[in-house]
């Protein structure tokens, strides 16, 4: 038995510690079980789901950049049918808590994808992408728009009684002013931030390196803009925040925590270490022993400043 | 395909921009197949932040063989390792050559580093089947022979062996196969897999290409590394379903 209580709640929605895997960067679960064990991880995000599949961008969709990388996928999946019939008895079988990221280009495929998963038990809760940056229509445009997100959260909770968190674009002026409207609408949670976009080019082509032209920076270039807006969040609005951007350590996940965190997600980084969440969990367990932190969920928003 | 912490034991220059490294890495080497490639993370630190994938060039007892050019900041970290030195390797990644059909001919066609896989594959071939070796480069110092059998050369400028490309070198060749049943491995620039792609495809030869791409996971989690399916119905994923691909499979 752990020694520091590592339980956390969001919402209606608790968790067995605070580590969560980003949506985008673990599939379905089934690659990245070969080299993890998720049911000792505090949930994991899909990738994002559309109401038909998607087959996503042409190539080339990434590029590595300083400390980071750009992506531009194009939300490819499965789509909701497909993913109930074929990828849910597996993230079944996983024993972690599971939640479903939903992408969409109408106000209405947004409700339409929540009414349909809602159904499914396995399914804890909902993360509404609002802020991919790679995709023509929906995407940014509602992750730019105060009503637009107003609208999908009012919307979304009317049809499932989960938890519904909104992931929050960073490439806006004021981000709390997108948490007050998600909070005030009913959402549970915003998760933050999404990718920033960036575009990177080949100097002997004049070409840019993704086919997209621009994609989503992410990694640990992007940790210390996520930070502040957690910290803006969390001094602005008394929504729970699940921090996301750049962590590769615990360090950095205790970081998140301080400016106001509750729950974390690991996204890039387990591209590069499959096992990093466990990592992680490892680091904060000692860190919360060491400084004699007996229950995780107390060093949310304990900053000094 | 596992996580393995490996110890890095020795490097060779091949030709003057290309290396072979040794390295110790036994439960990969245990389960590696032809075709197949690992991700490397070449720096202990995160710069640079992600993994480089190499093809596997050969396996023997519990070590491994990685065969690259120098191209840029991550290739020249590795190229400077030490013997000794940890190198945190995920592998063996992807799907490998397909061995199996109706065939007592294996045509082998590398173009410049694209002879990287072949030493493996080479040595899994059964003993009582022919092989043929196309090997070509741009000029003779890119020909890369390494451990392949019964070689014929082509270089670009003609300074070595068939003056042309390796696919227009087979293509002058392929008579002398009239009566035997081939099938043919490939790896090299996609433009030459895809002359190549087409000629076999048009002959209706059972060819297996080994693509590369950029990646960044290199075992289907980040969705990075897409290449068209030959029907153009969606994308497949190098990493996960190939590298190694049909010729009737992907369009290049």
């Amino acid at each position: 038995m752990s020694k520091v209580d590592l339980r956390i709640k969001i919402g209606s929605l608790e968790l067995k510690n605070p580590v969560l895997l980003a949506s985008g960067t673990v599939g379905y679960g089934n690659e990245i079980a070969n080299f993890t064990d998720l049911s000792k991880i505090g949930g994991i995000v899909t990738k994002s789901l559309s109401l038909k599949p998607r087959p996503g961008n042409p190539p080339q969709r990434i590029t590595e950049t300083p400390s980071g990388m750009l992506n531009a996928i194009g939300l490819a999946n499965v789509g909701v049918e497909e993913f109930v019939k074929s990828k849910i008895p597996f993230l079944k079988e996983v024993n972690s808590t599971l939640i479903c990221n939903i992408a969409a280009s109408s106000v209405e495929e947004y409700v339409e994808c929540t009414k349909i998963l809602t159904s499914e038990e396995s399914i804890k809760a909902f993360e509404i992408n609002v802020s991919c940056p790679n995709v023509k229509e929906g995407g940014l445009e509602f992750g730019n728009d105060l009503k637009a997100v107003g609208r999908i959260t009012a919307e979304t909770k009317k049809v499932t009684s989960k938890p519904i968190f909104i992931k929050l674009s960073p490439n806006v002026a004021r981000i709390s002013e997108f948490a007050k409207v998600v909070l005030s609408e009913g959402g549970d949670a915003v998760s933050a931030i999404n990718t920033l976009v960036g575009t990177s080019f080949n100097i002997w082509t004049k070409k840019p390196k993704i086919r997209n032209i621009t994609g989503g920076l992410s990694g640990p270039a992007i940790r210390p803009v996520a930070l502040a807006k957690v910290l803006e969040i969390s001094r602005n609005c008394p929504i729970p925040i699940i921090g996301i951007g750049g962590i590769l350590t615990w360090q950095d996940a205790i970081e998140f925590m301080i400016v106001g965190a509750s729950a974390f997600q690991i996204g890039t980084a387990n591209f590069i270490n499959p096992n990093s969440g466990l990592d992680i969990l490892k680091g904060i367990e000692e860190f919360c022993i060491q400084t004699n932190v007996t229950k995780i969920s107390d060093l949310t928003a304990t900053y000094q400043i | 395909m596992l996580i393995e912490k490996s110890k890095f034991i020795s490097k060779t220059t091949i030709t003057k921009n290309t290396y072979l490294i040794k390295v110790l890495s036994p439960s990969i080497a245990r389960t590696a197949k032809p075709g197949q490639f690992c991700n490397i993370k070449v720096s202990e630190n995160s710069f640079p932040l992600l993994r480089r994938p190499f093809s596997i060039c050969d396996v023997d007892g519990e070590f491994i063989y990685f065969m690259f050019d120098i191209h840029g900041e991550g290739t020249r970290l590795l190229r400077d390792k030490n013997e000794g030195d940890e190198l945190d390797i995920i592998g063996p990644l992807g799907i490998g050559f397909n061995l199996q059909w109706d065939y007592d001919t294996a045509i082998i066609i590398a173009g410049g580093l694209g002879s990287a896989p072949f030493p493996f594959l080479t040595k899994n071939i059964p003993a009582n089947m022919e092989i043929h070796s196309f090997v070509g480069g741009r000029t003779k110092e890119n020909v890369i022979d390494y451990k392949m059998k019964n070689v014929s050369v082509a270089t670009d400028d003609g300074s070595n062996g068939f003056y042309g490309n390796v696919v227009e070198f087979f293509k002058s060749r392929i008579d002398e196969f009239a009566a035997k049943k081939i099938k043919v491995f490939a790896c090299g620039p996609n433009p030459m897999l895809k002359a190549l792609q087409n000629f076999c495809n048009e002959k209706n030869i059972n060819c297996q290409l080994s693509v590369e791409t950029v990646m960044a996971c290199g075992f289907g989690i980040c969705q990075g590394c897409p290449i068209e399916k030959y029907n153009g119905d969606g994308y497949l994923l190098v990493c996960k379903d190939g590298p190694v691909f049909d010729s009737m499979a992907v369009k290049l």
